[in-house]
């Protein structure tokens, strides 16, 4: 038997020593192997522990990896005078780039291509999979068998995310095609829009 | 729409605050050179245009965003001309749509296109949820920037790529009563009494341990030669280690005993030192 106490020290402990998120798997088989516990026993004792924790400068937290200890959010600006380097900027082309790859997964390059209308940075694309967050899980059975990209759990553990839909916006399906006439577009406005453009294009013919 | 009598205002224009965007504002070159850094791209362009004609999607006056764009494009063209490929497909492909809407359309249903616009509008509501998600990407508490993980330090993964903790007497013993059970098996052969020399036994398993490296403890003990030769083995092994010239290893208390040749590492510094001064 093990008492409530000992079980949260237990958890505090591996979860603080362990290198990488814990999840409450690897605590049942790991340090937890001896108890004979079950896995709401054990998810209850690590909310205690986030409750336990929720007045202080660390917080227990989960992501997509598991559970892992990190600095408060609040404390960052003064966090980062400790270490001489700033954290990186991430561009709006790294960061779309990342967001499509992260909504349409697995997907290829020239269909990230198509929706961004520009071609993919080849140095976006190493600088993702150099810091783990995309990997190429395998390739396109069409001609030329293109790479497919997917975003990795690295990814979702660094954006403090434990899935792809904890953002709203890349919740969504692709859009369908829809048709433009029946979508209330005023076609009164769309007939003048056009006799404006053959009025426009004529006159640019006769000054030809 | 925002009200905008309790809003804060864009800026004072001498003296006086401004609520409300200018419409069309203008945009000088030198200032559009900084806003091309502002888009990622030809689409980003073509939804500013839209938002700042404040259009919905879903009826792109293309006409009218066409020439925009073109004008935009074509200031482009002076000052960054390397950007300027990727938005000039999307020039290309705005004129190919407008052309197209331009052609009567047939009204026989076999040869329906569709509106030529329905692609570049899906585009644009695909670009619309990638740039929400990027946004909101960014919004999240991110590793070095908003966070760092936190970790206690523990000397368990040294310890652990170490050498396994020191073989104990007892350990030695217990493993040498296991040997000793297989010579009582095998008690009823008959062993002539033979002199056995401690020291030829160290060679021997020396020579072994440099053949196979490794050895289990048991192997090194041939049941037949009775007690007295398990002894010998025993005291040639005991010595071996006290002359640094075997490890002992265990992986943990109770499993297999381990014997192998002590590399330099495992010698003693001075051992070390000396060898490195001649």
């Amino acid at each position: 038997m093990i008492s409530e106490q000992q079980l949260k020290q237990l958890i505090e402990a591996a979860v603080f020593t362990a290198e990488q998120p814990v999840t409450v798997d690897q605590l049942l088989s790991g340090v937890l192997a001896n108890f004979s516990l079950n896995r709401p026993r054990v998810r209850q004792a690590l909310e205690a522990l986030q409750n336990d924790y929720r007045d202080r400068g660390i917080e227990l937290v989960e992501v997509a990896s598991g559970y892992r200890f990190q600095t408060r959010a609040e404390l960052a600006p003064a966090l980062v005078h400790m270490w001489p380097e700033r954290a990186p900027r991430y561009s709006a082309a790294l960061l779309e780039t990342l967001a499509l790859i992260a909504w349409r997964q697995p997907v290829t390059r020239g269909e990230i291509e198509a929706v961004r209308g520009v071609s993919v940075s080849t140095q976006i694309m190493k600088t993702l999979q150099e810091r783990g967050w995309v990997k190429i899980v395998g390739h396109k059975e069409v001609p030329g068998r293109p790479a497919l990209y997917a975003t990795t759990k690295a990814f979702l553990d660094y954006f403090s995310l434990t899935s792809i839909s904890d953002l709203p916006a890349l919740a969504q399906e692709r859009p369908e095609l829809i048709d433009l006439d029946e979508a209330a577009a005023p076609q009164s406005g769309q007939a003048e829009l056009l006799t404006d453009t053959r009025e426009r294009d004529a006159e640019e013919e006769t000054k030809a | 729409m925002i009200d905008t009598q309790h809003s804060l205002p864009l800026g004072f224009v001498r003296g006086e605050p401004i609520f409300d965007q200018p419409e069309d504002l203008y945009i000088p070159p030198e200032a559009l050179e900084l806003m091309l850094d502002l888009f990622s791209g030809p689409m980003d362009l073509l939804l500013y245009l839209i938002r700042r004609q404040k259009m919905d999607i879903l009826d792109l006056p293309i006409l009218k965003i066409t020439e925009q764009y073109m004008v935009y494009v074509d200031m482009m063209r002076e000052l960054k001309l390397e950007l300027a490929a990727d938005y000039l497909l999307m020039a290309a492909m705005l004129a190919e749509i407008k052309s197209r809407m331009l052609l009567p359309q047939k009204h026989d249903d076999e040869d329906d296109e569709g509106d030529p616009r329905a692609e570049l509008v899906r585009r644009l509501q695909e670009y619309e949820i990638v740039r929400a998600g990027a946004q909101q990407l960014d919004e999240q508490p991110q590793q070095e920037r908003d966070y760092f993980v936190a970790q206690a330090y523990t000397d368990a993964r040294d310890l652990a790529g170490q050498t396994p903790a020191e073989v104990s007497l007892e350990e030695l013993g217990l493993a040498l009563a296991k040997v000793m059970q297989l010579v009582q098996v095998q008690a009823h052969h008959q062993i002539k009494r033979e002199h056995l020399s401690t020291r030829e036994r160290m060679s021997i398993i020396l020579s072994r341990l440099d053949d196979q490296g490794s050895l289990e403890f048991q192997q090194l003990f041939s049941p037949e030669e009775g007690r007295s030769g398990v002894v010998v083995s025993f005291l040639a092994l005991l010595e071996l280690n006290k002359e640094g010239l075997i490890v002992l290893t265990q992986a943990e208390n109770f499993s297999q005993l381990y014997v192998r040749k002590a590399t330099r590492v495992d010698a003693s510094p001075w051992q070390q030192d000396e060898s490195r001064d001649f």
